[in-house]
């Protein structure tokens, strides 16, 4: 299995965070008179200024619409459209740059497969399989699947370890199973899941498996063609990208055969008054005007991960996490959640205060000008299984320093004797 | 203003949302024994941070004889649910409904008459949310929900 994970080496070419940090403007800001200790970076990350450019500049120099003009700016904009479509095609190491499919968000590369191929594929007492620590966005689309098809939705349970229980994975996953769609790393919990293990066995039944890759993508090398992936997802403004645009992998053959999602301009081939035939991959996919900008932008912030390794970045999260691991677990009142040992997750740590809801600990650290998350992360059910209706979540990514987890920590203990006298 | 900042100056303006009654009523909740056999008897909870009450009242010839609301969530949704609670006990179901109004009022910022201002009392210091206003629904989480229960009480 060649993703990165637990005992990877270092490429040796460790990246200095400092450098970093100059290129994220944002990250100069005050909150609250404090300097900014940005650690929601699970819901989204910041911008380095290279990302910001490479919006302006094309609205300033190449604007334009792609696939239709003949004239110079449309074909600069198609060229610099379809070179950053190759570019996360080569991040992933998909096989071809036509299967990779724009879309605005992970939520909405997870729609299109349930409501194409899994909507063709899926019948009346077939099964669908997810996981216990599953976002929303792979969850509630099944739930509808299933419950328009009479199949039926399974999970995968996740043990208080914070694993999930591999041991059922046989009765659990069989041969009624049409898809199985899992996590990559939890939102919640920061568990990294064996993806390769669970496609192993989607295969081994004949049906296929999505990987909800939001939370790894943006933190380890992941290698579609290693894990077997059938489909892979994920968003650009969780990996120093903009908003409103996020990648559908998926291997040729099935996107090929798949109905498309949206019907409009630009995916049809040809259109007559009774009919139409749909454009070839991955065009099929991408009805109308799409988010030319955005998807620029998103090439540039590949190209910024890509010049630090991705081995450096997973490395530079893990010592990070370690660390935060060590210092809150040694304040009293706080219960971390997930696995103990940081090898065996990602740079996301939710966890509890005995005697502080989340949310006012989230509006003490505000005031110091900590981010961090607070609620229930889009997973309910999780958070619920853990008997609390909320937690606080702190997730890292590349400019982070262990200075600021000592701000978290300090802002913890003050906040603590704020509420707790 | 009651300040309770002593060894915690860097929290900036939290003094303003938390102040020392709220605090107070946060660590102390009042009226939260169950009421027998309650004429209203509901739950309310905010699924974004999981907060959730339980509301029980009885409602005797138009007047709330015995209230009790128990739950969890923020220091800000218990304090108000204990706040609301100590202030419709004895109060009839017409000014109850009024002291709701002049909440909601307050939390948009409005200025208030003295006569509301009175009724609402301590329960003013609530009126710092405004500053914080992803916060206000956790103000108004119990007030919302009794002040819904008791005018469907009313129309049976």
């Amino acid at each position: 299995m060649s993703i990165t994970g637990p005992g990877t080496k270092l490429s040796g070419r460790e990246f200095d965070v400092a450098t970093v940090r100059a290129d994220f403007p944002i990250l100069s800001r005050k909150i609250n008179d404090h300097p900014l200790v940005y650690l929601d970076n699970a819901a989204t990350t910041q911008k380095p200024r290279q990302v910001i450019d490479a919006i302006s500049n094309y609205y300033e120099q190449t604007n334009s619409n792609v696939h239709r003009g003949v004239h110079t700016l449309s074909i600069e904009a198609t060229d610099a459209y379809e070179v950053a479509r190759a570019k996360v095609a080569k991040f992933i190491n998909a096989p071809r740059p036509e299967t990779v499919i724009w879309t605005r968000n992970t939520s909405e590369s997870l729609n299109l497969v349930a409501a194409t191929w899994a909507d063709k594929n899926v019948g009346e007492g077939d099964n669908i399989v997810i996981t216990a620590m599953e976002h929303h966005s792979n969850i509630v689309p099944w739930q509808q699947l299933a419950a328009r098809k009479h199949a039926e939705l399974r999970y995968l349970a996740a043990g208080k370890d914070g694993l999930l229980d591999m041991a059922n994975i046989e009765s659990t996953i069989d041969s009624r199973t049409k898809i199985v769609s899992a996590t990559h790393i939890s939102n919640v919990l920061g568990t990294v899941n064996p993806v390769a293990e669970l496609a192993n066995r989607a295969h081994e039944v004949g049906a296929v498996i999505l990987i909800d890759a939001a939370q790894s993508v943006p933190h380890m090398a992941v290698d579609v063609q290693a894990i077997d992936a059938d489909f892979l997802c994920f968003s650009a403004h969780k990996m120093l990208g903009p908003t409103g645009i996020g990648v559908l992998y998926g291997k040729y053959d099935l996107l090929d055969e798949m109905p498309p999602f949206m019907f409009g301009g630009d995916m049809i081939l040809e259109v007559t008054y009774e009919d139409a035939k749909w454009n070839e991959l991955p065009y099929k996919f991408e009805a109308g005007t799409p988010n030319i900008a955005d998807a620029i932008a998103t090439g540039v912030a590949v190209d910024y991960l890509t010049d630090l390794e991705m081995d450096n970045v997973w490395e530079h999260e893990q010592q990070l996490t370690a660390y935060a691991l060590d210092r809150l677990t040694a304040l009293n009142g706080i219960t971390i959640f997930g696995p103990e040992d940081p090898a065996l997750r990602g740079g996301v740590i939710s966890f509890v205060h005995d005697k502080i809801h989340p949310h006012d600990l989230g509006t003490a650290l505000d005031q110091q000008g900590i981010a961090i998350r607070t609620g229930h992360h889009c997973a309910m059910p999780l958070i619920r299984s853990y008997d609390v209706v909320a937690a606080a979540r702190a997730s890292f990514y590349v400019y982070n320093t262990k200075t600021e987890i000592d701000a978290l920590v300090s802002g913890i203990n003050d906040t603590e004797r704020y509420f707790v006298r | 203003m009651m300040g309770n900042t002593s060894g915690s100056g860097s929290l900036g303006e939290l003094d303003d949302l938390y102040e020392a009654i709220i605090l107070d009523h946060y660590r102390n909740p009042r009226n939260t024994d169950p009421v027998d056999s309650p004429d209203i008897d509901l739950e309310v909870n905010n699924p974004f941070c999981g907060d959730e009450f339980q509301i029980q009242m009885k409602v005797e010839n138009d007047a709330v004889t015995a209230v009790g609301i128990t739950g969890r969530g923020c220091a800000i949704s218990q304090a108000s649910a204990s706040l609301l609670a100590e202030l419709v006990e004895g109060k009839k179901s017409g000014e109850v409904r009024a002291s709701v109004s002049s909440f909601r009022r307050l939390l948009q910022g409005e200025e208030l008459s003295e006569e509301e201002r009175d009724v609402l009392g301590d329960i003013e210091a609530l009126g710092g949310v405004r500053k914080f206003p992803i916060r206000i629904k956790c103000a108004l989480l119990s007030w919302v929900g009794l002040d819904d229960a008791l005018k469907e009480h009313l129309a049976k």
